[in-house]
């Protein structure tokens, strides 16, 4: 297949046809910070944390093919300020208090805010009201953590493929609901899934907390994003 | 009354069919009842989430009963300013119960809605499907105990408005208000005349004459048609759709409605010669919800034309070209003129956008190439294949050829659609439609620019202010902090909530808003009030949150005076709330006085 070549904040790269600027930049050791993004998962674009700028362009690089001769702007500073703001806008949005909270340590939301250095966030706390949903047999539903960030709706299927996870409502009330008839079905293999494809601590197991203790968890030894810098990616 | 069961029944096991089902069980049982959603997700192979989840985007749709019958009323800043609050309250003092609520019996339910595209016929209301315009608080209150007497909505349609509104299939008082007719849309026009020319040569001559005419879209983005035609013809592909945008959302226009009223049969016409261009055999009409009241009079429209031979197999006697026309309703969001956002609701899901690429051209409707035009466009088109590209050319302004179909409403003297040539400054506009001494004018909607007095020498055109055709003008008295915040209501209340920018930021860039407004505003609050702002618009995946800002950031241009007033100045920081104020009950309760006020201003 065709190589393409591109840059990123000048540097220059390589890549596939086909490949999205997040894909193709891993591949090249560069990290673009995202979140709603999984890998194996199609991308939805939602959280807009992966922003790149092309010829003046804002773009989501995680939806975005990559084109012969793009040259692509990552770290200039009002950028990253940009992706501040968002992460800071997710944290105002719903209510997160990570003292208490499970996927403290494993939480992508939390692990950004560390590297992009959050301290207070720029926007007033919204404080929304949101019902945590624990009828399920497997699953809790914590629905103050969620970001909406769409990865159960699109990973959690059923054995004949349907939804499990649905996002309902519009605008700023958009939640996520769970099937009930479907996720009384869940395996417990199953439930350890959705719980890891959260980024958050939306998506809690029951009857199991706290496995891992604080302080040896994914994210407590060295910042999200610095296993793609060290190449681990290619 | 037909069960639940039935009604999903009558529909194929296809998920394509999900709006269609939930669109029959809301109007048979007034909501979508939990037993309803089990049923369709069961036929549909649907989860009950997901069934859910299209129940609850679209705002015409609920789970919960929304009364035996139904008031829409019109929440679009014109009809704020034409009286919509002492209409508002009629209703609710007639129906015992407030907006958002279903009063007491159970006979009446009242809610707000997004501008119903009856801009110049302010108040208004979808009653049962029927459109009420210039209510007053008296025929509000007739009209409420009418339904409690049990005469439909319908029956109370007093007086109809002009032309087709007249006819059997329509009777609606809705009036068309043409106050000037242009040479290409209202230019006479012999059925039959463009499509049998279009057929008479080959599609590639078809899309060239477009092309030559310059012919940009008019549902707001302005790309050039024949391009999109072309594009969408040279995709290889077993099938390929035509799709019209007739959703018409933007707050204050209503310009779409009086071609779908008056000019069904040219629409029809232009939809043919794009589906003769692009090789097609299906066009799609994607009639918004609020319009329903037109359909059986645009069904009427089809029929008619498959008589006449214009529709249908060997269209225009064309041996190898078949083509044909349905019609798909929408249910309230205005996010689906978007218009990836209604293709996906076309085909029966959410209307949430879809990235891109692909671009409809290359994967539309059904994942197979489409070309979404507007009304407007499409007609136009029509026009243009009898005319000929070079009388067209011959009108607007170099880089925007043709004329414009505006809906002007608001504080002028002759509310209505205009069609003029492209190139007409903003003063000329005002003078024809009785709107001279207008304090602001907003083009393009919510979404478009605010223009103070100093800039109504601009000219309406793609390279100054384009615009999908909405024209609000607003007189001396006018405040337009109300404006600016009715506005963001507007994009609160209407984004998808796909991503976080559109969905927080517009949000928090309302509460900003009021917190300026409110008097308790700094000089760093107007500078986050642009940087947020230029945040959202960045970072936003589609139209609806690349624009909603604009409010906010094209009147701190227009009227930096009225912002600069409202802060206080030199000081660094204050509040967003009266700390005394929120302690009050607190302290009372607990016989304490309230004393903050050293601590928060020394
Ligand atoms: C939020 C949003 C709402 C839109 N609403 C409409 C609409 O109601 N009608 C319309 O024709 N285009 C609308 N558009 C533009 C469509 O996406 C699309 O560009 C247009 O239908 C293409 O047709 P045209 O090329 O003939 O203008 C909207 C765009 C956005 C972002
Ligand atoms: S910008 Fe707004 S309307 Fe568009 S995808 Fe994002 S949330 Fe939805």
């Amino acid at each position: 297949m065709s190589e393409i070549r591109f840059t990123i904040d000048g540097r220059p790269c390589v890549a596939r046809a086909g490949q999205t600027i997040v894909e193709a930049a891993k591949a090249n050791g560069v990290w673009i910070p995202v979140l709603c993004h999984y890998e194996g998962l199609k991308p939805v674009g939602s959280c807009r944390i992966c922003t790149v700028r092309v010829a003046g362009r804002y773009m989501a690089a995680c939806t975005q093919p990559v084109t012969e001769g793009m040259a692509v702007e990552n770290t200039a500073p009002d950028l990253e300020d940009m992706r501040k703001s968002l992460i800071e806008m997710l944290f105002v949005e719903g209510n997160h208090f990570c003292p208490s909270c499970e996927k403290s340590g494993n939480c992508e939301l939390q692990a950004l805010a560390y590297r992009y250095r959050m301290m207070v966030p720029r926007f007033p706390y919204l404080w929304p009201g949101r019902a945590l949903d624990a009828r399920a047999p497997r699953l809790m539903l914590e629905r103050n953590r969620c970001i909406q960030c769409l990865r159960c709706v699109r990973g959690i299927r059923a054995k004949d493929g349907r939804k499990v996870f649905a996002a309902v409502e519009r605008g700023p009330r958009v939640t996520i609901e769970i099937d009930q008839r479907l996720a009384a079905g869940l395996s417990d293999a199953e439930a350890r899934r959705a719980m890891d494809i959260c980024p958050v601590g939306a998506i809690l197991r029951k009857e199991t907390g706290f496995a891992v203790p604080i302080g040896k968890r994914k994210y407590d030894g060295a910042p999200i994003g610095s296993d793609v810098e060290k190449g681990a990616g290619r | 009354m037909a069960k639940a069961k039935d009604i999903v029944h009558r529909h194929p096991k296809d998920p394509a069919a999900l709006l269609d089902v939930v669109r029959d069980v809301q109007a048979a049982f007034g909501h979508v009842p939990d037993e309803a959603v089990a049923r369709i997700a069961a036929h549909l192979k649907l989860s009950e989430a997901e069934v859910r989840g299209a129940v609850t985007f679209y705002h015409f749709f609920s789970a919960d009963p929304r009364g035996a019958s139904t008031v829409y009323l019109n929440d679009s800043i014109t009809s704020r300013m034409k009286g919509r609050a002492a209409v508002a309250k009629a209703f609710e003092d007639e129906a015992g119960c407030a907006f958002g609520r279903v009063s007491g019996d159970g006979r009446i339910g009242l809610f707000p809605t997004s501008c119903i595209g009856m801009n110049d016929q302010e108040p208004s209301a979808i009653v049962d499907g029927v459109v009420f315009t210039r209510l007053t608080p008296e025929s509000a209150r007739a009209l409420v105990r009418g339904l409690r007497e049990g005469r439909p909505a319908a029956s109370q349609v007093a007086e109809l408005g002009d032309g087709a509104n007249q006819s059997e299939l329509v009777r609606a008082m809705v009036a068309n208000n043409i106050r000037e007719r242009g040479p290409v849309l209202f230019g006479a026009h012999e059925s039959g005349a463009a499509l049998r020319k279009a057929v008479g040569t080959t599609p590639e001559k078809v899309i060239e004459e477009i092309k030559r005419a310059g012919l940009l879209g008019r549902g707001g983005a302005g790309f050039p048609t024949g391009l999109k035609w072309e594009f969408c013809r040279r995709e290889k592909a077993v099938e390929r759709f035509v799709v019209c945008n007739a959703d018409e959302g933007e707050p204050g226009t209503f310009k779409d409605r009086v071609i779908l009223t008056e000019l069904p049969r040219l629409l029809f016409e232009g939809m043919a010669v794009a589906g003769y261009a692009v090789g097609a055999r299906t066009g799609v009409l994607y009639l918004r919800s609020e319009y329903a009241y037109l359909r059986a009079h645009l069904e009427a429209a089809l029929e008619a034309m498959r008589q006449d031979g214009l529709l249908g197999r060997a269209a225009a006697g064309s041996e190898g070209f078949s083509f044909d026309i349905v019609i798909k309703s929408g249910a309230g969001a205005y996010i689906c003129g978007e218009e990836s956002a209604l293709l996906e609701s076309a085909e029966g899901k959410r209307g949430e956008p879809r990235d891109r690429p692909p671009f409809p051209v290359s994967s539309g409707y059904r994942n197979l190439p489409t070309t979404v035009n507007n009304v407007e466009t499409l007609a136009t088109a029509a026009r243009i294949l009898v005319e000929g590209a070079a009388w067209f050319k011959a009108m607007g302004t170099p880089q925007s050829a043709g004329t414009k179909l505006l809906s002007v409403s608001g504080d002028c003297g002759r509310p209505g659609v205009y069609e003029v040539e492209y190139g007409l400054t903003l003063a000329a506009l005002l003078e024809m439609a009785g709107g001279a001494g207008a304090k602001a004018v907003q083009v393009g909607g919510p979404s478009g620019t605010c223009v103070a007095q100093d800039g109504f020498g601009r000219k309406i055109c793609f390279s100054d202010l384009a615009t999908g055709g909405s024209v609000i003008v607003f007189g001396p008295e006018r405040d337009i902090f109300e404006i600016v915040g009715n506005f963001m209501d507007f994009f609160v209340e209407e984004s998808c909530g796909w991503c976080v920018p559109c969905r927080a930021g517009n949000v928090l860039l309302k509460k900003k808003l009021e917190k300026v407004v409110r008097g308790l505003g700094t000089e760093a609050d107007l500078r986050d009030l642009e940087a947020w702002g230029k945040l959202v618009k960045a970072t936003s995946r589609c139209g609806l949150g690349q624009t909603s800002p604009n409010p906010i950031l094209t009147t701190m241009k227009s009227f930096p005076e009225l912002y600069a007033a409202k802060v206080r100045k030199g000081e660094d920081f204050v509040p967003e709330f009266d700390l005394e104020a929120a302690l009050r009950t607190g302290c009372e309760a607990a016989g304490r006085r309230p004393e903050c006020k050293e601590s928060l201003h020394e």
